[in-house]
């Protein structure tokens, strides 16, 4: 067909070159479980990660860190630093406090939350252990490491604001002169005085979701640069594009002079959903010195500075009948803050508030939570953000109820879900979901699991009284994900929407590049997206590439977090093929001599209905591109922009199941199995899927049994190395048995729901709830998390001495 | 993350080694497979002057089979001693503690003589060295001394070597017939050090048409009960006579998820509380007497006391078993 085609010299040359692509053969990408395209570079490192960008006259900072959690900087005195060899400056908090700014809090979520000042680097106060009091900058890492030795400063220490509810009370020590209390924020629906009032079952319960150290396989490194009044900053970040706009705010760099660019990331679990101080600083060191300036962080340095997840405390009260249906439930939150609110720290624990109800039926709701300051470093987004510590909550609860009513803990939530019928649904907790079948998923996990078999097993050991218990935890868990409705976030006090934008361009030779404004860390994108504009525009999986990151490529996006990047991102890659297609419809009809409305457009061609004649995408995009002979009004691109808000959240759910064997006499634990029933909807790449829950599932069981930041009575942080801050590997964790099934999202095109978080919300309860099921022949109803097997065994010994 | 500077050399010989520690003095340090001393100097715990890095000496390595003991070269790797025939067949308590040191990455660079030249004893193979009654082969500028294990671990982290020491070789006695092995290590993940350990050496006779089953000895080492590894000397005279009665086997290994996936916790048959081995269960009791373990966020004292007692009544009932 190609002699046809008057393309030019230059468009004759690439069809003889055989540089054109032809159509992608008869097959569904869509669904395939493809290896990841991007998986080579990463596993070898073969690629740009921040800290090896090696740049011409590079300097590096290392930063003093405070050894207090409180206390007044009485003076920094950099001057012997500053004459070491190969330093080449050194900075107090003073130093920089004119242009130094504030870091942001994008998610004021009340009128009169308290917003304190949070100087990247401290000038007169610390308050929290780690924070960056001075810094040097020099021509390698190990002199600046080493000049570091050389600052004096004098701190006069003052008391550290550690346990939040002694925080509140008035005569606590302060973190911030307007008090510790930052804000409070209430929901309630339906007549909660009346759900508890006579309830024939009541359940009071407090809860400890134990601060948690994202620990990303690559730690933060920035790298800034300036070239005459423009500069570039790298950065191991998930939101390039957040991160221009709120960098350009605090030091007034005008946005278009400010590039930003998160090259290959390695991963980030919410940590790199942020604007850190080391970001702004390095950014202002390179400005003052007129050099590159790196920093990269070491994983102690990290473990202090990362901004931490989860720790909140949780007072939570079911009512119910006596046939186990729920009446109402009442939740008091208190969440701790750390010394200061960064971007999203307020929000984590208000996105929990509309999952409290899970997927249950309910009368009415009430929800308080009370964000405190301490002297720790700042909470904010970690996988699952809110939602694993609501989620945990009422699957706790559930289990504590049928506990009570002697019912099977399936039986008790059978009793009180949300019935595939009833989709969509409004819950008590103001959200629609639409849709699920929680049924469908429990009966699949169920026969997976081997329940009656365990259940029989369980009740021979416990007759036998068997030093080694069997415990099952159940925890059928949904989530609200791909963030995602801007009138809802807006609706939320948030500080921006949360649409989606892409551009899919076809080159010369019929190849595409997709261009994506999510920021993949780790997920996979390259692939999925890939996968997605195959089918779409007919086009070989190999002839697509996708561009993400940069923000001179992608110049438009909310990037990734909040399990998005599918349910929003690849529905706007999804938009931009969509007008793609339509306007090489129109450039084919022409090259056909057929009316538009007569081409049809099957597996990568375009054909005049009822005819054999037509057009290759990739030949309608080298005519576009040689543009000889375009219809009237046509522009000589094959590009198109496309930005996607969906209506509503998606909502992932599913029924996961773990068997737990506890000894006894030791306190250890082990998981027997472990089996995942999720329904995200459509899929498009199995594997990438499979990858997000045994991902998630891992970081889930971990905190159930493993991970806690520990600060000692000082307020220093005791887990800064990774003896001490325990992480589970593969040789920790049982084989996972994962399934589906697939209710399809209504709110998208694809029918896609978000994967990213499920796994880690789901997984947590499941495991305590197992343990603690394993206990309760000793008259144990709860266990701390993590599980350590010293509290096992100390509730063991507590309840039957 | 990054050490304070220091001086290196790489000696050719002992010889060589010795006489560089010497000149350096006292802020020198001894680099084996590095494994406890890189992170101490990236922590900036520790500032020496110059670090003497013997981990390549020829003459340090290796594991020969000697009249009545195996020498183990100190620079020999914990990989290098699991894949050794001779270790296996002559000291498995060796083998079995070192399978449990931290992972295959560490296990490839850290070294037999390093573990225990550094004198924690929350590492595996100090308590194995003093339940095996091994001998530390020591060289310095006034020649070669040879110290007792009983005498070699002083206090955390500090042992009989003097500054300017260097440990050459280990011998560990080979104990001959009718011995029983076991190492019980209760961790609480697959790479993570003992929360406790207790090595142990029991000699049984009997048995097969011999005559009732009996202890005749037993050794018992307990790793990161104290700042040295100790000996159980209580717990080694309640076992000795004691009747192994019946065709019980070994119990409960109750690892933690970091014994690998799959298995369950094993309950290896029916010695629960009140079964088979009252006596050696009975015996076990006094594990903790005379320790003072440490507090630490992977176990309080009253806990690790607790589990002392355990894991010595476990590793007992498997050193005891027939294989
Ligand atoms: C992640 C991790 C996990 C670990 N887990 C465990 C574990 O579970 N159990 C366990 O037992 N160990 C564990 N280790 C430690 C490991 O076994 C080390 O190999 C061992 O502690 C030290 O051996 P090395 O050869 O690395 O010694 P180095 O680090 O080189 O030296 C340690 C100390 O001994 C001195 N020294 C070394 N050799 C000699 C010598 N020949 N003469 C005189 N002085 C000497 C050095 O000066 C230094 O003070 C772990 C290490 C790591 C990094």
């Amino acid at each position: 067909m190609t002699e046809e085609l008057d393309a030019g010299l230059v468009g004759r040359q690439i069809a003889e070159s055989g540089m054109l692509g032809e159509p992608a053969p008869d097959r569904h990408e869509v669904g395939a479980a493809r290896r990841r395209k991007e998986d080579a570079r990463l596993v070898t490192g073969r690629t740009h990660w921040t800290d090896n960008h090696q740049l011409p006259g590079m300097l590096h900072v290392a930063f003093l860190r405070s050894p207090m959690a409180h206390a007044r900087i009485v003076s920094v005195d950099t001057s012997a630093a500053r004459g070491l060899p190969g330093v080449v400056a050194a900075f107090s908090g003073h130093d920089l406090a004119a242009e130094q700014g504030g870091l942001p809090c994008a998610w004021p979520v009340t009128e009169d939350i308290v917003l304190p000042e949070h100087p990247p680097m401290a000038v007169d106060m610390v308050r929290y252990p780690g924070e960056a009091v001075a810094c040097v900058v020099a021509t390698d890492r190990y002199r600046a490491a080493d000049a570091l030795e050389a600052i004096e400063i004098d701190y006069e220490p003052l008391p550290a604001v550690l346990d939040m509810t002694a925080a509140l009370r008035e005569d606590s020590a302060k973190v911030h002169e307007a008090g510790n209390r930052a804000y409070t924020w209430k929901y309630a629906e339906g007549d909660i005085d009346a759900a508890f009032r006579d309830a024939p079952v009541l359940i009071e319960r407090t809860y400890v979701q134990q601060r948690l150290i994202p620990s990303a396989m690559e730690p933060r490194a920035v790298v800034a640069q300036s070239e005459g009044d423009h500069f570039t900053l790298y950065s191991a970040t998930q939101i390039p594009h957040i991160l221009r706009i709120m960098l350009a705010q605090v030091t007034g760099i005008p946005e278009h002079r400010l590039r930003v660019v998160a090259p290959d990331v390695g991963g980030g679990f919410g940590s790199k959903l942020q604007v850190t101080a080391e970001e702004v600083l390095v950014l202002l060191l390179a400005r003052r010195l007129g050099k590159p300036v790196k920093w990269t962080e070491s994983r102690s340095e990290g473990n202090l500075t990362v901004h931490h997840g989860r720790d909140q405390l949780q007072r939570v009260a079911l009512a119910a009948d006596a046939d186990g249906r729920l009446r109402g439930l009442r939740v008091d939150l208190l969440a701790d803050m750390g010394a200061y609110l960064m971007l999203v720290t307020p929000g984590i624990p208000i996105l929990g508030a509309f999952m409290y109800n899970g997927i249950y039926k309910m009368d009415a709701y009430d929800f308080t939570c009370t964000g405190v300051f301490t002297t720790k470093m700042p909470t904010d987004a970690y996988r699952g953000a809110g939602r694993p510590e609501a989620t945990f909550a009422i699957e706790r609860l559930m289990d504590e109820l049928a506990a009570e009513l002697s019912l099977d803990p399936i039986e008790v939530r059978r009793r009180n879900w949300i019935t595939h019928e009833e989709f969509p649904y409004t819950t008590i907790a103001g959200l629609t979901y639409d849709s699920g079948n929680y049924e469908a998923a429990t009966e699949k996990a169920l026969a997976l699991f081997g329940y009656d078999k365990l259940r029989a097993e369980q009740s021979d050991r416990r007759d036998r009284r068997d030093p080694v218990q069997l415990g099952i935890g159940v925890s059928t868990y949904t989530e609200m994900c791909g963030l995602a409705p801007s009138r809802v976030l807006g609706s939320l006090s948030y500080g921006a929407g949360g649409w989606e934008h892409a551009s899919v361009r076809m080159l010369p030779t019929g190849k595409v590049e997709v261009i994506t404004g999510v920021s993949p860390h780790g997920q996979g994108h390259e692939t999925a997206w890939s996968q997605i504009v195959a089918d779409a525009l007919g086009v070989p999986f190999e002839d697509i590439s996708v561009l993400h990151g940069d923000t001179a490529i992608s110049h438009k996006g909310m990037d990734t977090y909040g399990s998005r990047s599918l349910a929003v991102g690849g529905i706007a890659v999804v938009r931009a093929c969509d007008k793609v297609k339509e306007k090489a419809r129109h450039i084919a009809a022409h090259l056909l001599e057929a009316s538009a409305d007569d081409i049809e457009f099957d597996g990568g061609t375009f054909r005049v209905r009822g005819t054999d004649s037509g057009r290759t995408i990739q030949e309608v995009a080298l005519a576009a591109f040689a543009a000889h002979d375009l219809p009237e009004g046509v522009e000589a691109s094959l590009d198109s922009d496309a930005t996607f808000d969906p209506e509503n959240f998606s909502y992932p759910h599913g029924t996961h199941l773990c068997a737990v064997e506890v000894d006894t006499e030791t306190g250890a634990t082990k998981i027997r199995s472990y089996v995942a029933v999720d329904d995200i909807g459509k899929v498009v790449n199995p594997l990438i899927v499979a990858g997000q829950v045994h991902g998630g599932l891992a970081q889930g069981i971990a905190q159930a049994l493993y991970e806690e930041a520990v600060y000692d009575a000082e307020g220093n942080l005791l887990t800064t190395t990774m003896a001490d801050y325990l992480l589970p590997s593969a040789a920790d964790l049982p084989e996972f048995v994962t399934d589906r099934t697939e209710t399809p999202a209504t709110s998208n095109p694809l029918g896609v729901k978000g994967v990213g978080e499920a796994g880690t919300i789901a997984s947590t309860p499941a495991v305590v709830n197992a343990i603690v099921d394993a206990l309760r022949p000793y008259g144990v109803h709860d266990v701390p998390m993590p599980c350590t097997p010293e509290r096992i065994w100390r509730a063991v010994q507590g309840a039957t001495s | 993350m990054i050490p304070a500077p220091f001086d290196y050399v790489r000696p050719s010989s002992l010889e060589e080694a010795v006489s560089a520690l010497a000149d350096a003095g006292e802020d020198a340090k001894v680099l084996s497979g590095g494994q406890s001393l890189l992170p101490l100097l990236r922590l900036r715990l520790a500032y020496p002057s110059v670090l003497v890095d013997i981990g390549r000496l020829p003459e340090l390595r290796g594991i020969r089979d000697e009249d009545g003991h195996v020498l183990i070269g100190a620079a020999t790797t914990h990989d290098e001693v699991l894949r050794s025939p001779i270790v296996h067949a002559e000291c498995p308590l060796v083998a079995l503690a070192t399978a449990t040191v931290a992972d295959p990455a560490v296990r490839h660079r850290g070294t037999f003589g390093g573990s225990l030249a550094h004198g924690d004893p929350a590492g595996d193979l100090p308590a194995v060295a003093v339940a095996l009654d091994m001998e530390f082969v020591v060289h310095s500028p006034s020649g070669e001394r040879v110290v007792a294990a009983r005498d070699f671990f002083l206090d955390y982290l500090e042992t009989a070597l003097g500054p300017g020491e260097v440990l050459a070789a280990v011998r560990v006695p080979k104990l001959g017939e009718g011995w029983g092995f076991h190492y019980e290590k209760f961790h609480r993940t697959a790479q993570a050090w003992a929360t406790v350990g207790v090595a142990a050496a029991v000699r049984v006779s009997g048995g097969a048409g011999g005559g009732p089953r009996r202890v005749e000895e037993a050794r018992v080492a307990l790793t990161n009960m104290g700042p040295t590894p100790v000996r159980a000397t209580q717990v080694e005279a309640a076992c000795a006579g004691v009747e192994l009665n019946g065709s019980a086997t070994g119990y409960a290994a109750a690892t933690p998820n970091g014994a690998g996936p799959g298995a369950g916790l094993d309950t290896r048959n029916g010695c629960g509380p009140g079964g088979g081995h009252s006596a050696l269960r009975e015996a076990s009791a006094a594990a903790a007497e005379g320790t003072s373990p440490p507090a630490d966020l992977h176990g309080s004292p009253e806990y690790r006391r607790h589990l002392a007692r355990v894991l010595t009544h476990r590793a007992l009932l498997s050193a005891t078993t027939p294989a």
